[in-house]
């Protein structure tokens, strides 16, 4: 069955030619030379003026990245990238690290109000209810501009601050756990961002505590000819909790520009991560030219027993994306889920899913991906489930479904379900026709006719993802909602 | 890396001497072997780095090739409406009348069959290997509807290691419906290995029934390959029942050449010990309004390793195809393991296509209810999973040959029991 003309038209107010954020900040930037060697990995490190350790880490990584090919696996198709042909470094001249909101850029502060990111504390303070606050790390291009609220969240003794800043305050702590999760050997990409990483945000949360507030990162590349490496670490201690957002935006330009980053999560027992994307990287123009690469290689790892890790994305940015947000259930008793809307258009392409790796006892995991194509886009959904031999009880639940809207783009679904013990019990299912039979019933009883009702179980199973968002991002994601799913396979 | 082609196994090595020197003595036109070989000679066998072998690396599985077979086999005389391939070579037979039955390389050297037509846009060196390198097999042709059902024995009498590849082309006309038996056995405690390709090609309208039995000897890689290409309106259903061979892999490559056509395909896999069982499908939607049904069914014991892959292809432009996948596995040991890869690829936006997997344990539940019921544990599994194959059976239309088939899982569950 088609796509319904809600649907169409939802999807087309947020078409490529729609692209909001595409303006570019007329700013006096500090730009590494062009090109990739060992001079431009000193010089980086030599700018975050790093300990030695850390640029020996970046050496090794540099190294073995020089011996490795890029991978060609993925369903996107794109013309070779120049790796010596791009910025790895660009930071806003006026800003070596400022201390208060004062000495920051006014550009940059107008950059930011006009995508809708406050990062004085007192306007925060004024506009909304205590409880929605939201801590920002506002890195541009390749530095972190600010981050807010540190001091109260100080009090909590949650750390929050960007990764260079970390690597100063608390090397014992980057150093114990950077790298344990996304090794630098991992992949072509994660090894070129342990090389050039330039900044990123580092959380800590210390046992027991709740983090008071949502914290967030908002990502801008502005730069033309750059690269954006970010490297991003959340450590929650056990007991512990917390809620962290991820936005991204770029300006409208005709050149592809790469952006690698590696996040890298840790759960220590019974501690829970909450992990929300919304990417809106600039995806190319109504004839596919300009546009991010988006390169990413996210995981996190429940370390400990009974720890959970939630990963939440609402995608609709970028020229090509390859991403899988992934969980290693290391810990007894681990949970993790993937929750994930991705939605192409034009000539974007698209292949990202999740990765479930059960490892410990009694482990449980779920995905819910949706992946809605139009244009001449392709969309793909490729998920890893696996469940090693110790990992007796482990269970899982898959459900992914894909909507086309016109008759030039492609939708697909690649799951790789591995059991390696009896007592795993996984279940994938991609179909939407499965509407449960009393659900039906039961709504119908109630005076919907068969139409009203499948509509409102099929809108409310979208609904469900976009649940898994914080407040803050739902007003973004709030158009999304309205997408209805009928008429999609598998 | 991946530009840099790996060193050649001793396998590869063993091939590619074979072909050079049996090449001017192979039957039929050389061109579309020298083609396949080339395919073969470039990637050499495919390993777990290429993604439809991901689960079955046939370069680490298969080191060295097993010698080819000179000796000719004795004649025997045939069972009714039997055919028989014996170490790869065609010993005549009898068939239902109505069927045309020649020798493959007969058939090949008069230019009557083109190797490879039933392979569509797919490509695989598996396939590749047996074009390049079959010597024997059968050519089928069926012009009306025959009713009594023709049956292939593929038997092996090796007293060692040894490399059989046959090849079975059959082509049923337009309006015309056969129904196809394969057997396949041989002897166990010899590491034979077995490369054998059946293309089927239907015309508008031809009905076929497929059904593939797999008892080989229990040291013997078995690779196996079915190709399908439908006309407008015809139908197939194809079933394989797996149970022998230490390695076993199943393929099945189905292109729609014409609207309307309908497919059904079923697999019922029975391992135990170390044995890997692989089932990988591609179903090319190139035409609108096709229909696809696909249900896989393994039951893995001991240390036993399942596999099933189903691709769905929608083209564009295929509208209204609607595609159904489904498999699941029952796991009855801790050391048993699946995995599922049932893909979907899409192009077109008017269709409907589904698939589903599932992997565990048989339903505590299920079994404890049966036993509260004074069934021992092991008759109450055994019942499940007869169950559970049973469903595939479903689809054979003929009576004796679905006893035949229940009789054989019935077989295995008996054997699991002592």
């Amino acid at each position: 069955m088609p796509a319904v003309k809600e649907t169409v038209e939802t999807v087309k107010t947020i078409d490529v030619d729609q692209y909001k954020y595409g303006f570019v900040t007329d700013i006096e930037s500090e730009l590494a030379p062009k090109g990739l060697n060992e001079d431009i990995v000193r010089y980086i490190s030599a700018k975050k003026d790093e300990p030695q350790w850390l640029l020996d880490w970046r050496l090794e990584a540099f190294r073995r990245w020089q011996t490795m090919v890029e991978p060609t696996w993925s369903r996107c198709h794109y013309p070779a990238i120049d790796f010596q042909d791009l910025h790895y470094y660009a930071a806003p001249k006026k800003t070596p690290g400022p201390k208060s909101l004062d000495e920051v850029d006014p550009e940059l502060l107008r950059t930011y109000a006009k995508l809708g990111i406050p990062l004085r504390e007192q306007e925060v303070l004024a506009g909304v209810e205590p409880q929605n606050r939201v801590a920002v790390d506002a890195v541009f291009d390749s530095v972190s501009v600010v981050t807010t609220f540190k001091a109260e969240l100080a009090k909590a003794g949650v750390i929050f601050c960007s990764i260079s800043e970390a690597v100063k305050e608390h090397p014992e702590l980057v150093r114990k756990y950077l790298g344990t999760v996304v090794p630098t050997t991992d992949n072509f990409y994660a090894t070129l961002n342990s090389a050039v990483f330039s900044d990123g945000s580092f959380v800590y949360i210390p046992p027991g505590v709740k983090c008071p507030m949502e914290l967030s990162t908002y990502f801008r590349i502005n730069e033309s000819k750059t690269g954006q490496f970010e490297r991003t670490l959340i450590i929650a201690d056990a007991g512990s909790y917390v809620s962290y957002l991820e936005g991204c935006t770029a300006p409208k330009r005709d050149e592809n520009q790469l952006h690698a980053a590696v996040v890298e999560l840790i759960a220590l027992d019974d501690a829970e991560i909450k992990y929300s994307t919304v990417q809106n990287w600039y995806p190319g123009d109504s004839e596919g030219r300009g546009g991010i690469y988006n390169f990413v290689t996210k995981r996190g790892d429940c370390r400990g027993a009974r720890s959970k890790i939630s990963w939440t994305q609402v995608e609709t940015g970028s020229a090509i994306t390859w991403k899988y947000p992934s969980c290693i259930l290391r810990g007894d008793g681990s949970s993790g889920e993937f929750y994930s809307i991705a939605i192409s258009n034009g000539y974007q392409q698209v292949d990202s899913g999740t990765k479930m790796i059960h490892l410990g006892k009694n482990t449980t995991s779920k995905i819910l991906a949706k992946g809605i194509a139009a244009g001449r886009s392709d969309n793909t959904y490729r998920g890893q489930v696996s469940a090693h031999r110790k990992a007796t009880g482990a269970r899982n639940f898959t459900n992914c479904d894909s909507l086309l809207i016109g008759d030039q783009c492609g939708a697909h679904t690649i799951p790789y379900i591995e059991a390696k013990n009896s007592s795993a019990v996984f279940e994938h299912e991609a179909t939407t026709s499965k509407i449960a039979e009393d659900q039906l019933f039961y709504c119908m009883q109630r005076g919907l006719d068969e139409e009203e009702a499948v509509a409102l179980i099929v809108n409310g199973f979208v609904k469900e993802v976009l649940q898994q968002l914080p407040m803050e991002f739902a007003v973004e994601a709030q158009k999304l909602i309205a997408i209805s799913l009928e008429g999609s396979v598998g | 890396m991946a530009n840099v082609l790996p060193m050649r196994t001793p396998a590869e090595t063993a091939l590619i001497e074979r072909f050079k020197a049996e090449q001017s003595s192979l039957p039929g036109a050389v061109e579309a072997r020298a083609e396949a070989f080339a395919r073969f000679e470039k990637s050499g066998l495919p390993s777990r780095r290429v993604e439809a072998y991901h689960y079955t690396d046939l370069r680490n599985l298969m080191r060295e090739a097993a010698p080819a077979i000179t000796a000719r086999p004795e004649p025997r005389a045939p069972e009714k409406h039997h055919l028989l391939i014996e170490n790869g070579v065609y010993l005549g037979g009898d068939a239902p009348e109505g069927i045309l039955v020649l020798p493959l390389a007969e058939a090949l050297r008069e230019g009557r069959v083109a190797l490879g037509a039933a392979m569509g846009a797919a490509s695989d060196i598996v396939v590749d290997l047996n074009t390049a390198l079959c010597r024997d097999g059968i050519y089928v042709r069926v012009d009306t509807v025959v009713e009594a059902p023709l049956f292939i024995g593929f038997a092996e009498t090796l007293g060692n290691a040894a490399s059989v590849m046959p090849r079975v082309v059959v082509e049923v006309a337009a309006g015309a419906a056969l129904t196809l038996v394969e057997l396949h056995a041989g002897p166990d405690g010899i590491a034979y290995q077995k490369n054998a390709v059946v293309e089927l090609i239907l015309g508008d309208g031809a009905k076929v029934e497929h059904i593939r039995i797999n008892e080989g000897g229990d040291k013997a890689l078995m690779l196996s390959t079915l190709a399908v290409k439908l006309g407008a309106e015809a139908e197939l259903m194809s079933l394989g029942l797996v149970s022998g061979g230490e390695v076993s892999r199943h393929q099945v490559f189905v292109t729609y050449a014409g609207e309307n056509a309908k497919i059904d395909l079923r697999g019922a896999t029975m391992i135990k010990g170390r044995q890997h069982a692989d089932n990988t499908l591609v179903v090319d939607h190139a035409v609108p309004n096709g229909v696809s049904r696909e249900l896989f069914r393994n039951v893995i014991d001991d240390e036993a390793q399942g596999v099933f892959q189903g691709r769905i292809i929608v083209r564009p432009h295929a509208q209204k195809t609607d595609g159904q996948m489904a498999s699941n596995a029952v796991l009855l040991s801790d050391g048993a393991g699946m995995a599922n890869k049932p893909e979907l690829e899409i192009f077109a936006d008017d269709v409907v296509c589904a698939h589903g997997a599932t992997s565990g344990a048989l339903d505590e539940n299920q079994l404890f209810y049966l036993m509260a019921r004074g069934l021992p544990r092991s008759e109450a599994e055994a019942l499940l999973v007869e169950a559970f194959l049973g469903e595939t059976l479903d689809a054979v239309s003929n009576d004796g040959l679905r006893e035949v088939l229940a009789e054989r899982i019935s077989r295995w569950l008996e054997a699991r029991a002592r």
